[in-house]
Order: C-alpha cells, then sequence, then structure tokens
C-alpha cells in the first residue's frame, strides 16, 4: 500500500491521529506525545498493525525518543511510532499487552537507556549482568574501562 | 503435551515427580548453539519454566558504531550474525544507502543477490547439520558440513575470507567475480539439490530423527506474528511471509522463486522448510546468473567519507533467521548517531521459554536448535 | 597428578634417577603431546572455523585432538571468540575444572586482544589472558583451520619440553619459518628449483 493511500485510511477510521501523520524519509510516521501513545498503539494494532517489527530508542540529548516500526501483512504496509519521553523521568507503558513482542526488546531498551516501560511483566537487564552500573547506549554513559578510539580521520 | 514421552508411548505423568528441580544449562553448552544459559525448572523430566539468560557475547556493536565511520561500521555488521555474515552487511548498507540516496549498480544488486542465497545455503546447512547433532545423527552434520565447506570455497574465491566477508558496501560489492566463478557457483547449484534430497532422507527421513522432531516445540502461527518470530521459524508455523517477497528488495522480482511453509509448527517442520529453502535458493542463483550483465559493481562518484544528510533510515532483508533490519540515524556527521539491528535471532530465542513448557529437557535442546539462534546476533 | 609430582621430585633425588626421569619425561610428553583432548570453548565466530577444523575436510582427528565439551576430559581448551565480562567467570570456572597438566590456546584477534573490540566497547574483555595462562596464541579474524593445526603442532612442541620433575621444564624451541621478503627476490618459483628446505 502507498503511503497516500495509507493515510487516508488511517485518516478515515481515526480522524483524531490525523494531524500525527507526518511522511518522513518516504516512511509513513506517527509522531504521538507519551501519554497518548498506549491508545495510538491499540489502534494501529485493531488498524490492521500486527507485527511489531522493531522497537528502539535514540538519545536525543534533553528527551529519549522511542521508535517502534509496526508491520501489516494484510495492506503490505509499515509505519514508525515515535514518540518522546523526558531524560530526567523516562517512563512509557509497555506495549507488551498489545504486541508479545515487544516484551524482550523492552527489556533491552531499559538495559540499554533506562526507560522504565510501566507494565512490563518482567523488566530485568537482559543483555548486561545484573549487576551492570548505568545505561551505555545513553550518550553520557562513562566508564573508564573504555579505551577511545583514536581519530585517524 | 509432552511430545518425545507420548511418541515414545510413555505416560507423561511417569516421568514427573512432583518436586522442583532446577537445572542450569550453559552458558558453555555444546548444544545450545553459542553462549546461552537456559535456567530450567524441572517436575521430574517435564520442563515447567524455561529462561533463556542471553548476553554473554554483547560486545557493544551498536556503540561502537557511534565512533567509526559508515565504512568501517561494515567489518562490525560481519561480526553479528557470523553464520552469515553477507545479511548483516546487506542490511546495514542498504540503511546507509537509503540514507545516503546512493543508487546501486544493477550488477551490484546480482551479485549480492547470489552471494545471499549462498549464504542461505551455508547458514541452512549449519542449522540442519546441528538438529543432526542434537538428534544424534551426527552423519547428517558431516553431510551438511560438506555443503557448506562448498560455499565458502566460493565465498572464498570471491572475496578472500573463509566467514567474515566485509564483502557488501555502501554503493556495491569490494570485488567482481573473478574468472571462472560463475562456472563454479553453476556446478555447485547443479549438485546441491541432490544433496538435500540425500540429506532430506539421511536426517528427515531417519526414524530416529522423526521421533525426536515431531510434535515437539509447537508454535502456532497465530504465537509467531504476535511474538515478532520471523523466518524458517515462523514459516515452520505456515505463517507466509518472506521480505523477498512481501516487502521485495533489490532484484528479487525479477526471479521466480516459491517459499516453502510448514503446516504443524513443530521443529519438523522448521528443519524441513530449511531445507527446502535450499533448494529454492539454487533457483534463485541460477535465474539471477543467468541474468546478470557486465557493468559496474560501484555506484559512481562516490565520495570517501560517507556524511549522509541528518535523517534516519531502516530497512531490511530476509536473513536465514528472518527480517534483519538495521536502523540508522544520521546527524549529518561522517559518524552514526545511532545504529540499531532489529535481530530476527534475538525475537526467535524469545518464544523458548512458552515452547519448551511441557516437554522433556531433552526436548529443550531440539527446540532451542529448531529456532536456531545465532549468538553475535541475538547479543549483538 | 600428585603421584607423578613425587615420582618425579623422587627421581630427580635419587643418583642415577635423572636417566629414568628423562625417558619418562619422553614417554609422558610424547603420549601427551599426541592425544590433546580439546575443550571448544567456543564463543563466536571462531566456533565456526572451530567445528570446521573438526570435520571431514580438515580433520582435526587425526592429530588426535578430539573435541571434548566436558572440561573434566579436556587437556587443552581452545579459546575460540570474544570473552565479555559477562562470560569470563564462566571460562575461568571451566579451565580450573579441567584436571591439570592443561594448556590454553587463544584463537583469533578476540581471544588474543580483543581485536575489533579492543575499542569502544564496554563490555569485551580485551583478551583471554587477563584471566587465563595462554600457551599459544592464533592470530586471524577468524583464524582458518590450518592455522588451528599449526597451533597444536606447536603446542605439541612445547608439550615435548616439559618435565614431570619442577623446575626441569625448559622453553620449548620454535622454529619459526623465515618469511621471504618478496621484494628481495626471494620468493622461490617451482620452476628454478632453488626452494630452500
Amino acid at each position: 500500500m502507498r503511503i497516500e493511500e495509507l493515510r487516508e485510511h488511517l485518516c478515515s477510521v481515526y480522524p483524531d491521529l490525523c494531524p500525527l501523520f507526518s511522511v518522513e524519509f518516504g516512511d509513513g510516521t506517527l509522531t504521538v506525545p507519551a501519554d497518548r501513545l498506549f491508545s495510538a498503539a491499540q489502534d494501529m494494532r485493531d488498524l490492521g498493525f500486527d507485527l511489531l517489527g522493531m522497537l528502539t530508542a535514540v538519545d536525543r540529548g534533553e528527551t529519549f525518543e522511542l521508535v517502534y516500526r509496526v508491520r501489516s501483512r494484510e495492506m503490505s504496509a509499515a509505519i514508525f511510532l515515535k514518540t518522546e519521553v523526558p531524560r530526567d523521568e523516562p517512563r512509557i507503558p509497555s506495549l507488551v499487552p498489545l504486541w508479545p513482542a515487544a516484551d524482550w526488546q523492552e527489556r533491552e531498551v531499559y538495559d540499554m537507556f533506562g526507560i522504565v516501560f510501566e507494565g512490563h511483566p518482567d523488566l530485568r537487564r537482559i543483555l548486561l549482568p545484573d549487576d551492570w552500573e548505568g545505561y551505555p547506549l545513553r550518550k553520557d554513559y562513562a566508564d573508564e574501562r573504555i579505551i577511545r578510539r583514536p581519530d585517524y580521520i | 503435551m509432552t511430545g518425545q514421552a507420548e511418541a515414545c508411548g510413555v505416560d507423561a505423568h511417569l516421568l514427573q515427580t512432583g518436586d522442583e528441580l532446577v537445572v542450569n544449562i550453559g552458558p558453555s553448552h555444546p548444544s545450545t548453539h553459542g553462549v546461552c544459559r537456559v535456567i530450567v525448572h524441572l517436575d521430574g523430566e517435564i520442563v515447567t519454566h524455561a529462561e533463556p539468560v542471553i548476553g554473554h557475547l554483547h560486545r557493544g556493536i551498536e556503540k561502537m558504531a557511534e565512533n567509526r565511520t559508515y565504512l568501517q561500521v561494515v567489518p562490525l555488521t560481519d561480526r553479528l550474525d557470523y553464520v552469515g555474515s553477507m545479511y548483516a552487511n546487506w542490511a546495514y548498507c542498504r540503511a546507509v544507502e537509503r540514507l545516503a540516496g546512493i543508487r546501486v549498480p544493477e550488477r551490484a544488486e546480482y551479485i549480492r543477490v547470489v552471494m545471499c542465497e549462498l549464504q542461505r545455503i551455508a547458514s541452512h546447512m549449519m542449522s540442519i547439520g546441528s538438529t543432526g547433532a542434537d538428534t544424534g545423527a551426527t552423519s547428517a552434520f558431516i553431510y551438511a558440513f560438506n555443503q557448506r565447506e562448498q560455499v565458502v570455497d566460493l565465498f572464498e574465491a570471491v572475496c578472500g575470507a573463509r566467514l567474515t566477508y566485509n564483502y557488501v558496501r555502501p554503493g556495491g560489492v569490494s570485488f567482481d567475480l573473478p574468472d571462472g566463478w560463475i562456472e563454479q557457483c553453476r556446478a555447485f547449484t547443479r549438485s546441491h539439490p541432490s544433496a538435500m534430497v540425500e540429506i532430506d532422507k539421511l536426517l528427515f527421513g531417519n526414524v530416529i530423527a522423526r521421533q525426536r522432531l515431531k510434535g515437539i516445540g509447537v508454535l502456532p502461527a497465530e504465537e509467531a506474528i504476535a511474538r515478532g518470530v520471523t523466518g524458517p521459524a515462523a514459516r515452520g508455523s505456515g505463517v507466509d511471509w518472506d521480505l523477498r517477497r512481501d516487502d521485495s528488495y533489490s532484484v528479487y522480482p525479477r526471479v521466480d522463486f516459491e517459499i516453502p511453509l510448514g503446516e504443524n509448527g513443530d521443529a519438523y517442520d522448521r528443519g524441513r522448510v530449511r531445507l527446502w529453502e535450499c533448494v529454492e535458493s539454487c533457483r534463485i542463483i541460477d535465474q539471477a546468473l543467468a541474468q546478470i550483465e557486465e557493468g559496474p559493481i560501484k555506484a559512481e562518484g562516490l565520495p570517501r567519507l560517507l556524511a549522509p544528510r541528518p535523517g534516519e533510515a531502516y530497512d531490511h532483508i530476509e536473513s536465514a533467521r528472518g527480517s534483519l533490519g538495521v536502523y540508522l540515524v544520521s546527524d549529518g556527521s561522517v559518524r552514526p548517531y545511532r545504529m540499531h539491528v532489529r535481530s530476527p535471532a534475538f525475537q526467535n530465542l524469545s518464544v523458548l521459554g512458552y515452547l519448551a513448557e511441557g516437554h522433556t529437557l531433552s526436548d529443550l535442546v531440539v527446540i532451542l536448535g529448531s529456532l536456531d539462534p545465532v549468538f553475535g546476533e541475538v547479543d549483538r | 597428578m600428585a603421584l607423578v609430582d613425587d615420582l618425579g621430585r623422587a627421581l630427580e633425588r635419587t643418583p642415577g634417577g635423572g636417566i629414568i626421569l628423562t625417558s619418562l619425561d619422553a614417554v609422558m610428553d610424547w603420549s601427551r603431546g599426541h592425544s590433546l583432548w580439546s575443550m571448544p570453548m567456543g564463543t563466536a565466530c571462531c566456533a565456526m572455523e572451530l567445528i570446521a577444523a573438526s570435520f571431514a575436510r580438515f580433520d582435526f582427528d587425526r592429530h588426535g585432538t578430539i573435541p571434548r565439551a566436558d572440561p573434566r576430559h579436556a587437556d587443552v581448551m581452545v579459546v575460540a571468540g570474544t570473552i565479555t565480562r559477562k562470560m569470563a567467570p564462566a571460562v575461568k570456572r571451566l579451565y580450573e575444572q579441567m584436571p591439570d597438566p592443561k594448556w590454553v590456546i587463544a584463537m583469533g584477534n578476540c581471544a588474543v586482544s580483543g581485536g575489533i573490540f579492543y575499542y569502544d566497547t564496554y563490555s569485551v574483555v580485551r583478551g583471554v589472558d587477563e584471566f587465563l595462562p595462554v600457551d599459544v596464541y592464533i592470530a586471524g579474524c577468524p583464524p582458518r583451520p590450518e592455522s588451528l593445526q599449526d597451533a597444536v603442532l606447536r603446542l605439541r612442541e612445547k608439550i615435548r619440553a616439559e618435565s614431570i620433575a619442577p623446575g626441569r621444564s625448559r622453553p620449548a624451541k620454535l622454529v619459526l619459518p623465515s618469511p621471504t621478503d618478496p621484494r628481495a627476490g626471494g620468493v622461490a618459483t617451482a620452476d628454478d628449483g632453488s626452494g630452500e628446505g
């Protein structure tokens, strides 16, 4: 399905989500405030987006940007779902009730960024040991064991 | 419920004691296919709860990529899925090409398709072989590995490496096909399908292997979709979903191929889907080699240092384990601001606990093997 | 091991025991060196080459090096792959479970020094020699199976110089092939017949 058709379809079913839809770099993107994430995600799932492909976060300085990519097999379309949470209090509702696929991916984001997913059934570190300090993929992560690569270029 | 016990005609209740026993498997265990630790709660022989503990190979590749130029990240992607290095190379390069707006020459696209289908054979041979090793049919492993070595020879002839190729680069591929390579590859694709029939008889026709695999680790199709399982692990359950056809990329629309599907979603079907995918891969390679034309293998006028515009890109390909995606965020500098790998092996492994519940301990090994995890990619 | 150690010490003290000791050493070292059962500590990419080495084409078993996944059966641990901070305690523990005498081969750049994962990473141990005594290092990312076979032959030379009497082990004499410099024209070709032995 082309993006214009997707937008029309989305706007006809959920008019309130329509202004949040944009096209960024050729991909349909739905940017929602953090408190509306769960309901928007639920709407997307009900619209037929049955696969949660990717879930990750990006450190944007003051905020963390959460990026979800959901996909519909039926419509053969994919959409980005984006939201931002403040750095000093990163909390976001968990999407495990909607897509169980989010389980491990949310744990990974928690492990790497320290973002707390409220309602997650088992939020623990997944890749790093349980006693690890800090969240490595944050840009301000400091660890004296890291040796910085010399700048050759 | 207890597949193997029932298949052997043993009453499952005889295997249960009512006491809970916690057994630790791994992280260094020959049947975990890498450095996976599984904490298993047992009631007699029956698994009541299995929890994979991963991260023993977490090397922080996503963090490392933030201090490398776009080209320097390619060797890191080799080390993600080390059984199928070409896939991560390609998925990453596709994301970079999308971000920087690079057009790849047609010959390079054909070469990439040929390489990735060869890689699928090499990767599936490893998986099928280790299924044999898990079920006690080691001879199947040796036959499968023989096929894998032939593919590795082809790769070595092209790029000089046996395992970590660094072959697919942003904008094309690093070397053109050497003289005589196409004939060598055709000879392989001619002989490979008959070898697959042989392995099918040797492993999946073997009565012991059938009993160890049939009805073990049944994954219903709707669970596979909800839990984000992709690739042969999902297609074994009958999920008709393959990015090569459903979100077609590169020159896949120009070749004709079929997508093998399983019915029961057990370890047996997952294994056989892999087997027949190898035969289909041979068909794709033959067609691609027939269509390939002379031409450049790298995009013209690429700068030495790529500095794409600020923005983000996601692109994915169908790897031997499922949809492998790379998400790249650029801030306009010569290094990625953020790289994330959507790893199919990571998602597929997350269903292990669900699948193993109610099976015997010996089935757990088979289930883990049938999900075909590669821990370089699971842990990244 | 205690019995063998005592025997070595006793023979060393006995007048004329040295002759028996050297003969005994020769037998011991020969038998140890020719049946080096390996504990494949494969963690990452190098594990693939480790598997390839023991299969039909490279046939590692002909050197007497049979892979044993059980540390209590193994003589040499082949650390093949990246060791992370989470994995290191398990590797150390498995090494401690191996019976003496035991040796370690560090296969691949990651096990040697961290390799490609030396810089910028927070979770990788830079070389397995940070916590294990390594006998043979193999460079390569990953090394070819032939390199692993070469490492086992080198380890055999090292074992040949060992003695059961403490203090009598000598450093192994390794005859490394001298690299020929192609610029100096030292490359022997097939037809000139001047290939060095």
